[in-house]
């Protein structure tokens, strides 16, 4: 689990061209939108493809993105349970 | 209403993001392409902002910053924001194109897509200085920079609007580079900057710039020109051009005797720079001649760096000896007349006349 | 004015549709794509092949938005009767976002190694459907221009037409705006999630996104001393525009519609007409969640409680872009020729956040003043007020 937080940190730093934000700055429990790292609504829907692409999970409700997204905690969460690889 | 050019900034493949400079160092080039010399954007944009500008936003930016901090212009004092580009964020667009094709149209994201959104750049600048006002792009090659210029003007004419942020800009990529080659719209052969003009081959040197400009119906303190008339025209004969040039002038109130420097857009393609010849020969050969494209480079909104240039010698009433064509003096240059085209085609006339 | 799209070839023919309720949205047949059995879009019947041989160009000689654009601008030039295009100061501004896309994403990659297509490398240049339009009507010496900002990009155009006529500029404006269909736009707005897998249903609670569409639709505009001199006959005014920006959002609008709300203001000032001297809304109406909210909250603002009859009619053609304020336009005059509002197909239910329901069967009503409304990416909203009489 640890290792794929990590790994998400990466990906999201460098997918959304974070350049300026250090991986050990984003803390697992932090809010990815608004006050924390401030991420927007079209961050979502990048994140939302790299779920696709990477992990096999394909999103029905783009409002299901809401409550995946809240942290790098809930992210993982969510992918470790129904990634397909 | 008249309307006076009281600010300038440009980022292009010469440095000339630094408004205190004028052209007293070239940088030499012996290309096909020239890209821009870039500053430090950090010093411009916040790195959060910047993270998903493409370079066309960013050069845009720094040269619509600059013009506004020269204005004193207050971000909520601008009524109006009108941008011309001929290819807008190209670099997105194409590399979406690309994604779609070698992805067979799967796991696209949307940034590379809204960027390539022709208005993106006025768009977000608007967005960046909270500006509610008047948001126009205009996208026709080599008058989309004029047809911004046009509108402006018409815009502070008629009291709609008393600031407008206008600016004209491009970028070079490589599809679009490669692919123009290929139709020969690209010189084969490098180039030395300083011998474009007598290359005697086919095709230009192509680059990518942005020049942002603030034009107002006051007058401020750093006020470079006022702006008399511009005029576009999508086809012109090429022995149609000096009688174009003398009725427009003649509509201004104005004989070519009256213009003190005559800006060309010149750039080494032996097909069409006739057009320039039939001004440079007759109706202006005893005036001080101006060239420019062998230090921009051309593209789409290359006369933007032309309008730039103009500003400039009438403001500082000099002309760097590395845009002259001839040796005709031109003191206290009172009236700039700049004409430019594009293989032939989407002509355009602006008239400036020192504030 | 002239007009080709999913509901019909010329200006009789789309009229014919808007009264009898018929939409022009299906399957897509003429792009090869992967989300075909996804999407549902509003296309045009003739295919590049019979749109070539109508106009008389050679087989893919241009692209698709030059075949449309040609067909549109002749019907309006026929229209309006004009025999020698260049017998006064005449200037064409088109709205287009993807010029020739369909051309550039096919032939991406072939360039390098097959001469014969590349007479589309230019037409990446989105002004350069425009070019070819002004060659093909004859159009000379004259002002030529492109505007692109997105979906409003053709309410634009028609916009700067009525400007550079009242300020002398020009006699004559052709105006609007063509876009056809290609990958691009397709796995663009896919990728914002906002487009619709069944027929679209603007401002109904359930609505799932938008169709996207292919049009082209071109009006001319002439100044009264044209008009007086060849003794015109007129078919409608262009009183009132408005054009602002959302600054909210890249694509998204604002939450209260400030922007459009702008916009319908400015119009309503250069028209000099209060609110109530509107008769019909011609909604932007893309049925995207947030369009629909955002621009139904932006009418309540302006109207209060008296929102007058209004309509998107998107659901008819699809979300046609550039093309969208051009044909929305012609839509707008041929209501005021009718006195006829269209319908806004697929309504059943109304949203939850506000009470405004749209005209859902052909209507008729004395109209004096149509106000469109044209919004795009990059905030940018407009808004224009055609009318019966002379403000």
């Amino acid at each position: 689990m640890s290792e794929l937080k990590q790994e998400l940190k990466e990906k999201i730093i460098e997918q959304l061209n974070l350049e300026d934000v250090a991986i050990e700055e984003i803390k697992d429990t932090d809010p990815l939108f608004g006050e924390g790292l401030g991420l927007d609504s079209i961050d979502a829907l990048e994140l939302i493809v790299m779920l696709d692409k990477d992990y096999g999970i394909k999103l029905a409700d783009p409002k299901q993105g809401k409550s995946i997204f809240e942290s790098i905690e809930t992210m993982a969460g969510y992918i470790k349970e129904h990634r397909s690889r | 209403m008249p309307v006076y050019i009281n600010s300038i900034g440009s980022v292009s493949a010469q440095k000339t993001f630094d408004n205190s400079l004028f052209l007293e160092e070239i940088v030499r080039y012996n290309d096909t392409v020239l890209e821009i010399i870039a500053p430090n954007y950090k010093d411009y944009i916040p790195p959060a902002a910047a993270r998903r500008m493409a370079k066309g936003i960013k050069m845009s930016t720094v040269s619509a910053k600059t013009a506004m901090i020269e204005a004193g212009m207050e971000e909520d004092e601008i009524d109006a924001i009108i941008v011309g580009t001929g290819l807008g964020c190209i670099g997105d667009s194409e590399k979406f194109v690309s994604d779609i094709l070698d992805n067979d149209e799967q796991f696209l994201t949307p940034t590379r897509f809204i960027q390539s959104s022709h208005n993106t750049v006025a768009g977000q600048i608007a967005l960046g200085m909270g500006c509610k006002g008047h948001n126009f792009t205009y996208v026709h090659s080599a008058i989309s920079f004029e047809s911004a210029v046009m509108d402006a003007k018409m815009q502070l004419e008629n009291e709609e609007a008393k600031n407008i942020l206008v600016g004209g800009v491009d970028e070079l990529v490589d599809h679009h580079v490669n692919t123009h080659r290929l139709i020969g719209h690209i010189k084969q052969e490098p180039v030395e900057t300083m011998s474009v003009l007598t290359s005697g081959t086919k095709g230009a040197v192509f680059s990518e710039g942005a020049h942002f400009f603030t034009l107002s119906n006051e007058k401020r303190s750093s006020c470079y020109s006022e702006l008399l008339a511009v005029e576009t025209f999508n086809t012109l004969a090429e022995d149609q051009v000096a009688a174009k040039t003398k009725s427009f002038l003649s509509e201004n109130g104005m004989g070519p005797d009256a213009i003190d420097v005559i800006i060309l857009g010149y750039n080494g393609d032996v097909e069409f720079d006739g057009y320039y010849d039939t001004l440079a020969t007759a109706l202006f050969k005893d005036t001080a001649q101006v060239y420019y494209k062998h230090l921009s480079g051309e593209f789409d909104t290359a006369s933007g760096f032309g309008f730039w240039l103009g500003n400039k010698l009438l403001k500082q009433q000099r002309i760097p000896d590395a845009v002259r064509l001839n040796s005709v003096p031109a003191n206290s240059a009172q009236n700039a007349l700049i004409y430019n085209q594009y293989r032939g085609e989407n002509h355009s006339l602006t008239l400036l006349r020192k504030c | 004015m002239g007009i080709i799209s999913a509901i019909g070839n010329n200006v009789a023919e789309n009229y014919a549709s808007l009264i009898a309720g018929k939409r022009g949205i299906s399957r897509i047949s003429q792009i090869e794509t992967i989300h075909k059995d996804e999407i549902m879009v509003g296309e045009i019947t003739g295919t590049n092949a019979v749109l070539e041989k109508q106009l008389g160009f050679t087989e893919n000689e241009v692209s698709r938005t030059v075949l449309i654009g040609c067909i549109a601008a002749d019907e309006a030039i026929s229209n309006a009767g004009i025999l020698d295009i260049n017998n006064a100061r005449t200037g064409l501004i088109s709205g287009t976002t993807v010029g020739g896309m369909d051309k550039s994403e096919q032939y991406f990659y072939d360039y390098f190694d097959r001469p014969e297509v590349r007479q589309h490398i230019t037409g990446l240049h989105a002004g350069d459907s425009t070019k070819k339009i002004a060659t093909h009507l004859g159009l000379e010496e004259s002002f030529v221009t492109t505007i692109s900002t997105a979906c409003s990009s053709s309410a634009n155009a028609i916009m700067l037409g009525a400007r550079m006529i009242k300020s002398g500029k020009l006699d004559r404006a052709i105006v609007g705006g063509t876009d056809c269909l290609s990958k691009f736009t397709i796995n663009g707005f896919k990728t914002l999630l906002i487009l619709s897998d069944t027929y679209s249903a603007p401002f109904d609670e359930e609505r799932k996104g938008l169709n996207l569409g292919e049009a082209a639709a071109y009006l001319v505009l002439e100044s009264d001393a044209l008009v007086q001199k060849e003794n015109k006959k007129v078919l409608g005014y262009v009183t009132g525009y408005g054009n602002a920006n959302d600054a909210y959002h890249q694509t998204a609008s604002s939450e209260h519609g400030d922007g459009a709300l702008l916009a319908m203001e400015k119009a309503l000032k250069t028209a000099g007409m209060q609110a109530s001297d509107i008769d019909y809304v011609n909604a932007h109406g893309t049925a995207t969640p947030n369009n629909d909210l955002s621009e139904g909250r932006a009418l309540i603002r302006l109207f209060g409680e008296k929102v007058p009859e209004f309509s998107s009619t998107k659901a008819f053609t699809g979300h046609t872009l550039a093309a969208a304020g051009g044909v929305e336009a012609v839509y707008s005059v041929l209501a005021l020729q009718n006195d006829t509002i269209f319908p806004n197909l697929n309504y059943t239910t109304p949203m939850k956040e506000f009470a405004l329901d749209p005209i859902t069967e052909v209507t008729k009503k004395p109209l004096r003043n149509v106000l469109s409304n044209s919004f795009g990416f990059g905030g940018n909203c407009s808004t224009l007020i055609f009318s019966k009489d002379k403000s």
